[in-house]
């Protein structure tokens, strides 16, 4: 099979490290990341296994900042190496299903006792089982050197990882369920703050800074499942203010101006760099110190900063947050969801309906053969600026496929 | 013997003409046979005895007694005077507002007077610093009087020290400064630098509120002031004279003084400004030369800080006293004898270059708002009889046009221009639209109330300025500005005077006829 790999070589993660400021090509090139020949994942000796083909594969700020060279050391101990990127994807099943990729590696398929009865793979709250079982270590597909990744022509994936895709659903729409789920799972975060607004019989007032296909699906999902709010979206590129309108932002403005429209809406002082009061909760979905500490400052004071962004190392002064007794949560991924309501719904079904009810498959902007990697990357890399939102690897016409589709 | 103002025909003989570009100039070659500049009247002579001209102005009023009659021991007296908005730049000191309100104190200390307050008419502007009030009261005013709270500065916002005096004929609530209102006298200290200022506008809408200010601060009012500089033709005029009447009728009793100064607008070093350039000697365009290459790589905030350091040598040309009206009369004449200037027709573009000051920011930046309200707000309302560009044509500003905003000053602009501008840059819309929540914001209040911010309206009051200018003109164009914010304006970018005439071309043809109006100095147009 055809894949792209990541290998743990420090100096390589140093050069691309280096070079991502100038050309996300030559971190591509030179960096950890290479394009190979080899052979496909070996299944496990256990139940439930499937071997999956990827029709498209999306590629996310969390893939961009490994070839980069910018992701934490906190992975090492998480991951297994070398492996393939690549967790959002929508892909043929060995079984005749079209599936997206639910990409964590949960209990399920690594044959440990679920954490309780139908307890999605992102459910549990001790970690323990991302580096045991039947599989090497990795938090999800896509970072775990037993299961391959979306980034190939084939990987494997248990059966508590697929969804069948619904046939009315397009493979763009279906490619951008992963990325719906996560945003979706951050909109549900803000419902104790948006929850005691309404309670307080205030309209509840979530901001969301950054616009790219994070930051849009948690708007869509806010809309969606949090509709009490009124939603404020700094973003900062006029293609990403015109998809936050439609995907149901109320006010939209360019990031630079955040703090003041969330002002305007809440009422309230500017004090120094903080608003006296502020939105009762923030998504921040960039991840990088001068986002967090700008969520800081116009998230009321005991509001919730939903971190939707992966960030690295990042350098904050939390006084504010002490005194503000600002809450600032983490929202990775996905699993069984409190909605509102009461009621427990997964966040993969949620997403499926989003990306098919909104039609989020509007967010691709651009797709690329997989040997096309480097230009791929690139155009993720500088997405934003070059007016695009989602850039996917398109396998649906690979020689590997069509070889086996031939034989 | 000064000179009256001027209409230069462009030829080919025609140097370029100078154009203020905020913190700079630029000399620029206007098209000869169709083009026209107008400068303003030369400085009219000063008043030498600046303070007898002012004691005889209290001791022999207008249609009203003398001032010394009007004192006794116990009254109340309030004097109230201009504020920093005016003059522009700052007079050199002894500000002229100072002489007076020390003429007045004289008289009242002789007539043993002891309950007086000094209040600045500063309506919905910021209010003035320490520096500023001394340099408009003087330190002896100042130090006798602000230490005890006796001089103070209107405040808009204060429920409690406002007086609802009832409305006008048209339902214009009336509602000026408690005590003002209250006083036994209310002495008035008036610089009239254009002819809008003075009359019952310096009371109706200096010590007023927004209750007030809204009835004539309003769209529908700019755009019939036709001008602001023509009393018989503005809406605006009518409006607080209609005020000024409910004033009247309610006891409220105003011993008007209006001063008026000469265009002596720039000292020595900055001479050239003022001149026509035809007549620019050596030492001038070394001058001008000098200036702008070191403006061009000066920090714009050390630009900003030597231009408002500038103290003009304004001169005092007139001063009366008395009944609000038939003394307004009589400076309304000054100005016109200063500033009018005979001009025939009109043309199809009028060009105009936006220095750095306005009465808006003083000591402060020239934000892309006041701007747009430099340009189509005050320069364009430069006229009688008729505006200097035809209905359907096209005013060229030039101007950096940064979105720089003064963050103590103007906070409120910050989210207009984020916020309203964004949505809209129609003044009636914007006005049911948004003005509301901007006069009612309790943060821009506190702002305004405790620190040196303009009121949150006041952005609102300054887009209206422009409204028939945006209503008359088809199309406005700044040279030089920075292309985002200009569009922000609803405006039209342009790199170089050529490009401007480029663009302008679509909607006047390739051979426009064109105005430029060389200010500063001050001027009004009489256009017929």
């Amino acid at each position: 099979m055809k894949a792209l790999k990541i290998s743990r070589k420090t100096a390589k993660f140093a050069v691309a490290r280096l070079m991502s400021p100038v050309s996300t090509i030559g971190a591509a090139k030179f960096g950890p990341l290479s394009l190979v020949n080899e052979s496909a994942p070996t299944m496990p000796n256990a139940e439930g296994w499937h071997r999956i083909q990827p029709r498209l594969t999306g590629i996310c700020g969390s893939d961009l900042s490994l070839v980069e060279g910018h992701a934490s050391t906190y992975f090492d101990d998480w991951v297994s190496f070398p492996f393939v990127p690549g967790h959002e994807v929508v892909a043929d099943c060995d079984d005749g299903r079209r599936v997206v990729l639910e990409p964590v590696l949960g209990h399920a398929c690594r044959g440990l006792p679920l954490p309780f009865e139908g307890a999605a793979p992102g459910d549990g709250d001790d970690y323990a089982h991302l580096v045991g079982g039947h599989l090497e270590p990795g938090i999800q597909t896509g970072f775990c050197t037993s299961t391959g990744g979306g980034w190939a022509t084939e990987l494997i994936a248990h059966d508590s990882q697929l969804h069948e895709v619904p046939d009315s659903m397009s493979d763009e729409q279906a490619v951008l369920v992963e990325p719906a789920a996560g945003g979706i799972h951050a909109a549900l975060a803000t419902w104790p703050a948006v929850q005691a607004a309404i309670q307080r019989g205030e309209t509840p007032i979530v901001a969301v800074l950054g616009a790219g296909s994070m930051g849009l699906c948690a708007i869509a999902g806010l809309r969606r499942y949090v509709p009490q709010v009124r939603i404020i979206v700094g973003a900062r590129y006029p293609h990403q203010q015109a998809f936050a309108r439609s995907l149901g932002a109320d006010v939209v403005v360019p990031a630079a101006e955040l703090a003041r429209a969330v002002r305007r809406e809440s009422g309230g002082h500017i004090v120094g760099d903080y608003l006296s009061g502020g939105c009762h909760a923030t998504i921040d979905a960039v991840g990088s110190s001068d986002s967090i500490m700008d969520c800081l400052k116009f998230t009321r004071p005991r509001g919730r900063v939903v971190l939707l962004g992966m960030p690295a190392v990042v350098s904050l002064d939390l006084t504010g947050l002490w005194h503000r007794e600002t809450a600032l949560i983490g929202a990775y991924t996905y699993g069984t969801e409190s909605m509102p309501d009461g009621t427990k719904r997964h966040t993969f079904d949620l997403a499926i309906e989003t990306a098919a009810d909104c039609q989020l498959n509007r967010l691709v902007s651009a797709t690329y053969r997989l040997d096309d990697y480097q230009n791929a990357l690139a155009h993720a890399a500088g997405a934003g600026r070059r007016g695009a939102v989602k850039i996917v690897f398109d396998l649906r016409a690979s020689d590997a496929r069509n070889k086996k589709e031939t034989n | 013997m000064p000179r009256p103002g001027f209409v230069l025909e462009v030829d080919k003989s025609t140097p370029p003409i100078l154009f203020w570009r905020g913190e700079n100039f630029s000399l620029e070659k206007l098209p000869a046979g169709r083009s026209r500049v107008i400068y303003a009247p030369e400085p009219l002579p000063a008043i030498e005895d600046v303070d007898g001209a002012i004691r005889h102005a209290l001791l022999n009023p207008i249609e009203q007694d003398p001032l010394p009659e009007q004192l006794f021991p116990g009254m109340k007296l309030t004097i109230a005077f201009d504020d920093v908005s005016l003059p522009l730049p700052k007079m050199q000191r002894p500000d002229i507002r100072q002489r007076v309100i020390e003429a007045v104190l004289d008289m009242a200390a002789e007539a043993g007077v002891d309950d007086v307050h000094i209040i600045s008419a500063l309506a919905l502007h910021r209010r003035m610093t320490e520096a500023e009030l001394r340099h408009a009261v003087g330190d002896r005013v100042y130090d006798a009087f602000a230490p005890r709270g006796t001089l103070y500065q209107h405040d808009a916002e204060d429920p409690e020290n406002l007086s609802y005096l009832g409305t006008t004929p048209h339902g214009e609530d009336v509602e000026i400064n408690k005590r003002a209102a209250e006083s036994d006298l209310l002495v008035y200290v008036n610089i009239n630098l254009v002819a809008m200022d003075g009359g019952w506008k310096s009371t109706a809408t200096g010590l007023s509120s927004y209750k007030s200010l809204r009835h004539h601060h309003n769209p529908e009012t700019m755009i019939h002031s036709r001008s602001f500089m023509d009393q018989h033709r503005s809406e605006l005029h009518k409006s607080n004279w209609r005020m000024g009447k409910v004033l009247l009728d309610s006891g409220v009793k105003v011993f008007q003084i209006e001063t008026t100064l000469n265009t002596d607008t720039f000292p020595s070093p900055f001479g050239f400004l003022a001149k026509r350039e035809w007549e620019w000697k050596p030492s001038d365009r070394m001058t001008f030369l000098a200036s702008t290459k070191a403006l061009n790589r000066t920090p714009t905030r050390l630009a900003r800080k030597i231009f408002h350091s500038i103290e003009a040598p304004h001169q005092m040309t007139s001063v009366q006293a008395g009944d609000v009206e038939a003394v307004h009369r009589i400076t309304t004449e000054h100005v016109y004898k200063q500033q009018l200037v005979e001009v025939k027709g009109q043309t199809d573009i009028l060009t105009l270059g936006i220095p750095y000051i306005s009465p808006y920011n003083v000591h402060s930046i020239l934000n892309p708002i006041l701007v747009m309200c430099m340009g189509l707000g005050y320069y364009f309302n430069m006229y009688k009889g008729m505006p200097l560009v035809r209905e359907g044509g096209v005013i060229i500003m030039t101007h950096p046009t940064q979105p720089d905003f003064h963050p103590v000053h103007h906070p409120s602009y910050i989210d207009f221009f984020e916020q309203v501008l964004a949505d809209t840059t129609d003044p009636k819309v914007m006005s049911q639209k948004w003005e509301k929540q901007y006069a009612e914001d309790e943060w821009y209040k506190h702002l305004y109330r405790t620190t040196y911010a303009y009121h949150g309206v006041h952005p609102f009051y300054m887009w209206y300025w422009g409204s028939h200018a945006l209503q008359h003109c088809s199309r406005i164009i700044i040279v030089g500005g920075d292309p985002k914010t200009v569009r922000r304006l609803g405006f039209v970018p342009a790199s170089t005077m050529d490009d401007a005439l480029e663009i302008a071309s679509d909607v006047v043809g390739r051979a426009p006829t064109i105005t430029h109006l060389h200010a500063p100095p001050l001027m009004v147009a009489d256009v017929s």
